[in-house]
C-alpha cells in the first residue's frame, strides 16, 4: 500500500484545504471573541479603548450605583426567560415527542411538521406576529378571551411590569418547542421496541412505562436539550427587541443580558447613546463566564445521573 | 380491551397535538388573511375571510417602499454565505478526515468549540474589526462574520459524513493515479450532497432571519436586509395594519413554503447541531 508518500512533508498539502476556513474563523470568530474578553479590562470614548481599568468596569458593573442596578435587574430577568424555556419549552416538547413516537398514531407527520413550523419563521417576524395579537385593542388574544367569558383576564400583557417578560417567554417557547420535540423524538424513536413490549407484557402501566423506563433511557438526551436550551437563551435578544423593544419596558421589566449588552456596548444607554465599549465587553465576558460554567455544570449532572440508566 | 385502552389514549393525544396546531396555525392564519383586508374590516373582523379582498397592502410593500430593495440584499447575504460555508467546510472537512495527524484532530475541535460559543459575545471586537476594514455600513461586511458563523455546524456536518464514505473507494481512486483534490471533487463531494443540504438549511434559516449583525453594522437604506426591514415597520408605519401585514408575511413565506415542501431536510438541518454525541 503505498498510501500517503506526499504527506510525509513538513507542511502536508491538507493544511491548504483547512487554511481558508480557518482564517476565516479564526479572524471573525475566535479572535473578536477573546479580544472582546480582554477589552473588558479596557476603558476609553468610542472606538479608542487603550485606558487599562483593570477589573474596573466588573466593579462599576456589579456594584456602582444605576449602572448595577440595571445589571443585576437583565442577570435575574435572563434567568427568568431561561426557567420558562426550561419548564414550558421543554416539557410540552417531551410531551408532544412522547404523543408522536406512538406507532400507530395518525397524521403524526402532519402534527410534525406543524409543530416545526415556528421554528422557521424570523424571530422578530414571530415578535412583530405575537405583539399585533396581543394588542390592547385589537389583539386577537384578548377578542378570544371575551369569547370564551375570561373577560377578567383581559389585560394589556406586554404593558404590565408582571406579565410582559414571562409573556415574552412563552412566545419564544411557543416558537422553538418544534427543536426539543424533535430531539426527544428520535431519542424515544431509537429505544428498541423490544423493551416496551416486554414492559406491555409485565402489565406495567402507560404511567410507570414513563417513568421507569423511557425516563431513565432520554436523560441524557435531556441534558443535551436542557444545554442547547441554556446557551441559546441565555444570549437572547431578538425577541425581546422586537416585542418591547432595547429599553426593556415597563420598568425594565423585560431588560435581559442581551438588550443591556446592546444598550451598553453598542448602541449606548437611552439618553446619552454614546457606548461604552469596555463596560460592554464585561457584560459580553460575564455572558460568557455563566455559560461556560453552566455547560460545565449541566454536564457533569447529566452524564453522572444518566449512567446507571443508560446501560451504555 | 387493550385495543379499546390503545383507541382512548389516541384521543388524547390528538386533542392535545390539535389543540396545539391550532395555536400554531392560527396566528399565521391571522398574519396572512387580514393582510388581504381593509384596516377597517381589520378591526370589525379580525378572524375571518375578507368580505372585499385588497391587494392594497402587497401593492405598497412592492411599490411604495424599499422591500424589494431589502429582499434581494437578504437573498444575497445568505446566498453568498451559504456557499462560502459549504466551500470552505467541505474542503477543511475533506482535510480533518484524510489526514489523520494530531494537528488535524486539534483543528477539528477548534472549529467545534465554536458551536458551543455565541459569536455575539466578541460583536464589540468585530464591530472595531469591520469598522477598520472599511466595511462597516455595507452589506459585505456581513459575508465574512456569517461565514465564520456558519464554519463550526459546516465542519461539523460534514466530517462526520464524510468519515462515512468508504475508504476503499478513495483507495482506489489513488491507486489509479487520482490527485487528492480529485478524489474531492468528483467522490467525495457527490457522495456528501445530503450533508450539504443539512449545513445549507441549517444557515439558510439563521442567516435569512438574523437581526443581531444587520442591526448594528447597517444603517444605510440601501443595505438593509429584510429583517432590519420589518424592525422598522412599526415606526414608519405606525397603524396601517394591512402593510405591515403584507409585509410580515412576504417576509416569512419564502422560508415556511420550502419548509413544507422539505420538512425533513428541514427538521434534520434545524436539529443537526443539538445532536452531537
Amino acid at each position: 500500500m503505498h498510501q500517503r508518500p506526499r504527506t510525509t512533508a513538513l507542511f502536508p498539502v491538507w493544511i491548504w484545504y483547512m487554511l481558508p476556513g480557518l482564517i476565516v474563523y479564526t479572524l471573525f470568530m475566535a479572535i473578536p471573541l477573546f479580544k472582546s474578553l480582554q477589552l473588558s479590562l479596557y476603558t476609553g470614548s468610542g472606538f479608542r479603548i487603550e485606558t487599562f481599568v483593570g477589573f474596573d468596569n466588573y466593579r462599576r458593573l456589579l456594584t456602582q450605583g444605576e449602572v448595577a442596578r440595571r445589571f443585576w435587574g437583565a442577570f435575574g430577568n435572563t434567568w427568568i426567560f431561561f426557567l420558562v424555556h426550561m419548564i414550558v419549552q421543554n416539557s410540552l416538547g417531551l410531551l408532544f415527542a412522547l404523543l408522536l413516537s406512538s406507532e400507530a398514531l395518525k397524521w403524526k407527520s402532519v402534527y410534525r411538521t406543524i409543530i416545526f413550523i415556528p421554528a422557521t419563521l424570523a424571530i422578530v417576524v414571530t415578535g412583530f406576529l405575537w405583539k399585533l395579537l396581543l394588542n390592547p385593542q385589537w389583539g386577537a388574544v384578548n377578542i378570544f378571551l371575551k369569547g370564551v367569558g375570561l373577560e377578567s383576564l383581559v389585560r394589556p400583557w406586554l404593558g404590565l411590569e408582571g406579565t410582559s417578560l414571562i409573556v415574552i417567554s412563552l412566545v419564544s417557547s411557543w416558537q422553538w418547542v418544534g427543536i426539543p420535540t424533535m430531539i426527544f423524538l428520535s431519542a424515544l424513536q431509537s429505544i428498541s421496541s423490544d423493551v416496551f413490549e416486554a414492559a406491555d407484557i409485565d402489565g406495567s402501566s402507560a404511567w410507570s412505562t414513563f417513568w421507569r423506563i423511557k425516563l431513565p433511557l432520554i436523560w441524557p438526551i435531556m441534558g443535551v436539550v436542557a444545554i442547547l436550551t441554556f446557551t441559546n437563551n441565555f444570549n437572547a435578544f431578538d425577541v425581546v427587541f422586537a416585542m418591547a423593544g432595547a429599553n426593556g419596558p415597563p420598568g425594565y421589566s423585560t431588560d435581559i443580558l442581551g438588550t443591556y449588552f446592546y444598550r451598553v456596548g453598542i448602541a449606548g444607554e437611552h439618553p446619552v447613546g454614546i457606548p461604552d465599549m469596555g463596560l460592554g465587553a464585561s457584560v459580553a465576558s460575564i455572558i460568557f463566564g455563566v455559560l461556560f460554567v453552566g455547560v460545565l455544570l449541566m454536564r457533569s449532572v447529566f452524564q453522572s445521573d444518566g449512567t446507571d440508566g443508560t446501560g451504555k | 380491551m387493550a385495543q379499546v385502552q390503545i383507541r382512548s389514549r389516541h384521543i388524547w393525544s390528538h386533542l392535545v397535538l390539535s389543540v396545539w396546531s391550532v395555536l400554531v396555525l392560527f396566528p399565521l392564519w391571522i398574519m396572512v388573511i387580514n393582510s388581504f383586508k381593509t384596516k377597517l374590516a381589520i378591526y370589525k373582523s379580525p378572524f375571518g375571510l375578507p368580505d372585499q379582498w385588497t391587494l392594497n397592502g402587497y401593492i405598497s410593500v412592492f411599490s411604495r417602499s424599499s422591500f424589494p430593495r431589502y429582499f434581494l440584499n437578504s437573498i444575497v447575504v445568505t446566498t453568498v454565505s451559504i456557499v462560502g460555508v459549504i466551500l470552505l467546510a467541505s474542503l477543511a472537512a475533506y482535510a480533518i478526515v484524510r489526514w489523520k495527524s494530531r494537528v488535524s484532530t486539534a483543528v477539528f475541535l477548534f472549529f467545534l468549540a465554536g458551536m458551543m460559543i455565541p459569536i455575539r459575545i466578541g460583536s464589540i471586537n468585530l464591530l472595531m474589526i469591520i469598522r477598520s476594514l472599511g466595511l462597516l455600513d455595507k452589506l459585505v461586511g456581513l459575508f465574512p462574520i456569517y461565514i465564520a458563523m456558519g464554519m463550526p455546524i459546516g465542519v461539523f456536518v460534514l466530517t462526520e459524513f464524510m468519515r462515512s464514505v468508504p475508504t476503499e473507494l478513495i483507495q482506489a481512486a489513488y491507486i489509479d493515479g487520482a490527485g487528492n483534490f480529485r478524489i474531492f471533487r468528483q467522490i467525495v463531494l457527490p457522495l456528501t450532497r445530503p450533508a450539504m443540504a443539512t449545513v445549507a438549511i441549517f444557515n439558510l434559516v439563521v442567516l435569512w432571519n438574523d437581526l443581531w449583525f444587520p442591526l448594528i453594522f447597517i444603517r444605510s437604506e440601501s443595505q438593509r436586509t429584510l429583517m432590519l426591514g420589518v424592525t422598522r415597520l412599526f415606526g414608519q408605519y405606525q397603524t396601517d395594519w394591512t402593510l405591515i401585514l403584507a409585509t410580515l408575511t412576504v417576509a416569512t413565506v419564502p422560508i415556511v413554503l420550502l419548509y413544507v415542501l422539505m420538512a425533513k431536510q428541514f427538521i434534520a438541518g434545524l436539529t443537526a447541531g443539538a445532536i452531537k454525541g
